[in-house]
């Protein structure tokens, strides 16, 4: 009895304490915690929580909702917001709160962005513990895709291009650091994503600017190396697919979405976006431009890359390839493997090996892609000229959006499927700037949409790229769906397009459950406390869990 | 006024717009849009902003009148800062071949489509802007163009006892239907799986089956005979 009261109080400690990552928990399979952007380094988005599971997952009710208010006046009863930033005055317009990231969660709280605003909230009812708001000055304010946490530390990048070190215990801030040219426009959404004392960022660019990773000492915020997606001296061996130098130093090649980690190679493997002037096949775009629109493997400890492989060589259309690749184990022709998987936004699938970097598996997962002519025998597809912008129009599949695009992608061990959001989607693209020197960036094109003629939940074998299953969203149009949650109680969890959380059976798509909650802004999430497992949603300005009693 | 409304750009509108305004991720080029261009101080792109398009991905942005007119001084700045109009001038669109043009017409159009009947004078009416005449052809409202067709998406919903209720289709998901019959009132059904069958009429069907079918050559050729038809 003695030794139960004693256990019993002990969780009860540890319940109402906020405490500092374990760095340990960082590589271990994904569990009780959600401790960095894709729960844990492999980017499966697989959860070994097993209490919601397809026997019960019909009784899931709601655990709690908490809506939030971003700005400098923080919420309805909440803390008070903590104000930081380098601008005088706030050009955040109130009221436009959208939740577009991953939310973490240890020991109990949960820490959650949006552009310029970090929060703390206990896991348990969703009560916010503190607000912190950045006064910005400017720039690009599409999302912010979530925090990187390093023991009572926790990291936020803003638009206008600065890393913020928080106290997760208190959201006051310990130092911030700026990690790009405001004025190249640069703007910054990332996770920041720690791997040992390296807090990994990268950025997005407006214009024509060089595409870099960075890495950042986690107590003092001092650069610990920079690694550039595109050539910046004519000795780079990269510049043997470019026509200039010019050009290359300003190809482009963002790093906007994180990567997936493997500890055993010390290799953190990212995609990068597309090269610049994005829509413009210019002299000095000549060849296969890289690294971009790649997965790139860079060693975290030196910043050096170690392979890539580029999923759209030469893009002409915007299709970044930062689409969340995933690492798995797994047999292969009979022999086990380690690999990475990854769906691209060009409408492409792709098995690789992760350690080599060597080419596996290309697929086409959207029927419509129509703007190659083929693979070459590295299993790259072929760019088709014709169906570049072109003045009288071409009619190109999919849009500029993408057959898929950042909503995290998911993997499931049990069922050896791929899970991703997908679209089959046409947009005519006009040429409009005929002159290369012309265009800058996204310039020089203008895309007018067509439509999409389906959109799906798609279920992709890594072992050979063809479709197990796909869900079609019903009705006459389509958008791209959300990002997704696979766990070990054999449930697949996202949002439709019509504002639905579904749960499904990951093995065939079937569905189990579901809940309308009017809007789905991000990837569901999981986690487990007090002896209860919660899935966790974000719906624009709200929160909402969902539980059994 | 313009730096600040430059700031408020950039955190509200950049990203689909653009950092130039001639178009970004998704939302069209505003220095070029008819409303931008009549407008002087915010006045007609402030109920724009506020209400928001919401059937065009557009969302509304909770904004004052004088903020919006401090976004309209920072889009306006780019003419008077010497942007050059003559450069995004696109040349002629028109390419095609007009007899290959008309016959591809009598065999993929021409079983729907008259162009002595619903398309008599298309051509006059988009003698401005060929492009938009395209682009309605190629999906009809589907491009933000001029004209845009008014088609309906209609349902049927045949119940279990075996009776069926037509309308128009209002949305679906797969939990539920929702259609509005003549007098537009909407009824909604509960969906369980294939109960009751749903079946979605698209006017537009044909339309997205060619999409596969057709080259852009074919496309460049149609347009050079719509344009003809007087």
């Amino acid at each position: 009895m003695k030794n139960i009261l004693a256990s019993l109080f002990l969780i009860g400690a540890t319940a109402i304490a906020q405490g500092p990552l374990d760095p340990a928990l960082l590589l271990k399979p994904l569990g009780d915690s959600w401790p960095t952007y894709s729960g844990d380094y492999t980017g499966r988005r697989y959860s070994s929580l097993t209490q919601i599971n397809q026997s019960n997952v019909k009784d899931l009710t709601l655990g709690w909702v908490s809506r939030l208010t971003s700005g400098p006046g923080g919420g309805r009863g909440g803390p008070p917001t903590i104000v930081g930033g380098v601008a005088t005055e706030s050009s955040d317009s109130g009221g436009g709160t959208n939740i577009r990231a991953s939310i973490l969660e240890v020991n109990g709280i949960l820490y959650l962005s949006t552009p310029d605003n970090a929060w703390a909230m206990d896991a348990r009812d969703g009560h916010p513990l503190w607000h912190y708001f950045w006064r910005t000055r400017g720039g690009t304010h599409i999302g912010n895709r979530g925090l990187g946490m390093w023991g009572n530390w926790l990291y936020m990048e803003t638009p206008d291009d600065y890393l913020i070190c928080l106290d997760a215990r208190t959201g006051k801030e310990r130092w911030h650091k700026e990690i790009a040219d405001f004025n190249l426009q640069y703007f910054s959404t990332m996770a920041p994503i720690v791997v040992g004392n390296h807090i990994l960022v990268g950025t997005g660019d407006d214009l024509d600017e060089p595409g870099f990773l960075q890495s950042f000492d986690p107590e003092t915020g001092d650069v610990q190396w920079k690694f550039y997606s595109v050539p910046l001296t004519k000795n780079d061996p990269a510049m043997a697919t470019w026509g200039d130098l010019d050009t290359a130093k300003h190809g482009g090649g963002n790093i906007w979405i994180p990567g997936s980690y493997d500890p055993e190679t010390h290799l953190y493997i990212v995609g990068t976006g597309n090269p610049s002037p994005a829509y413009m096949d210019s002299p000095g775009r000549k060849g296969d431009n890289l690294y971009t629109c790649s997965l790139v493997a860079i060693n975290v400890d030196t910043g050096k890359i170690a392979w890539n492989y580029q999923t759209s060589p030469h893009d002409t259309h915007d299709w970044d390839s930062t689409e969340t690749p995933i690492l798995i184990d797994g047999m292969f022709n009979g022999k086990p493997r380690k690999m990475v998987l990854h769906a691209s936004r060009n409408g492409y699938y792709f098995t690789l090996d992760r350690v080599t970097g060597e080419h596996l598996v290309t697929s086409k997962y959207s029927d419509t892609v129509n703007w190659a002519k083929g693979l070459n025998k590295d299993g790259q597809p072929m760019r088709d000229p014709e169906k570049d912008s072109t003045v009288p129009g071409a009619l190109v599949s999919p849009n500029n959006g993408g057959a898929t695009n950042w909503p995290p992608p998911a993997y499931s061990p049990e069922t050896g499927l791929f899970y991703v959001p997908t679209n089959d989607s046409y947009a005519m693209y006009y040429l409009t700037e005929t002159d290369p020197r012309g265009a800058m960036g996204l310039g020089g094109k203008d895309e007018l949409g067509v439509g999409s003629v389906g959109a799906y939940l798609t279920a992709i074998d890594y072992k050979t790229g063809k479709i197990a299953w796909r869900h079609r969203y019903p009705g006459t149009g389509g958008n791209l769906g959300n990002g997704i949650l696979t766990t070990a109680g054999k449930l697949l969890f996202a949002g439709d397009l019509s504002g639905n959380l579904v749960a499904y059976d990951p093995a065939n798509g079937k569905i189990l459950w579901h809940t309308r909650l009017g809007n789905v802004s991000n990837a569901p999430e999981t986690y487990m406390l007090d002896g209860h497992q919660y899935i966790l949603i974000a719906a624009g300005d709200t929160l909402y869990t969902f539980t059994l009693y | 006024m313009v730096e600040r409304g430059r700031a408020l750009y950039g955190v509200n509108c950049q990203f689909c717009h653009g950092s130039d305004a001639r178009g970004g991720e998704g939302g069209p080029n505003l220095i070029r849009a008819e409303i931008v261009l009549k407008d002087q101080n915010g006045e007609l792109i402030a109920p724009v902003v506020q209400n928001g398009r919401i059937d065009q991905g557009m969302p509304k942005f909770p904004m004052t009148n004088a903020q919006v007119a401090d976004i309209a001084a920072f889009i306006h700045s780019f003419r008077v800062a010497g942007y050059d109009n003559s450069r995004m001038k696109p040349p002629t669109i028109l390419v095609g071949d007009r007899a290959a043009g008309e016959a591809y017409f009598k065999t993929k159009c021409a079983s729907c489509h008259s162009v002595t009947g619903d398309l008599k004078g298309i051509g006059a009416r988009f003698a401005e802007n060929p492009r938009a005449l395209q682009q309605n052809f190629v999906m009809p409202g589907g491009g933000r163009g001029q004209g845009g067709a008014n088609l309906q998406t209609t349902v049927t919903v045949t119940l279990g006892s075996g009776q069926k209720v037509e309308g128009r289709l209002v949305r679906v998901d797969d939990f539920l239907v929702t259609l509005a019959d003549s007098d537009g009132t909407q009824h909604t059904f509960r969906r369980d799986g294939d109960k009751p069958h749903v079946e979605i009429h698209d006017p537009l069907q044909p339309h997205k089956d060619l999409l596969g079918v057709y080259s852009d050559k074919d496309i460049h050729n149609l347009t050079a005979y719509l344009v003809t038809v007087k």
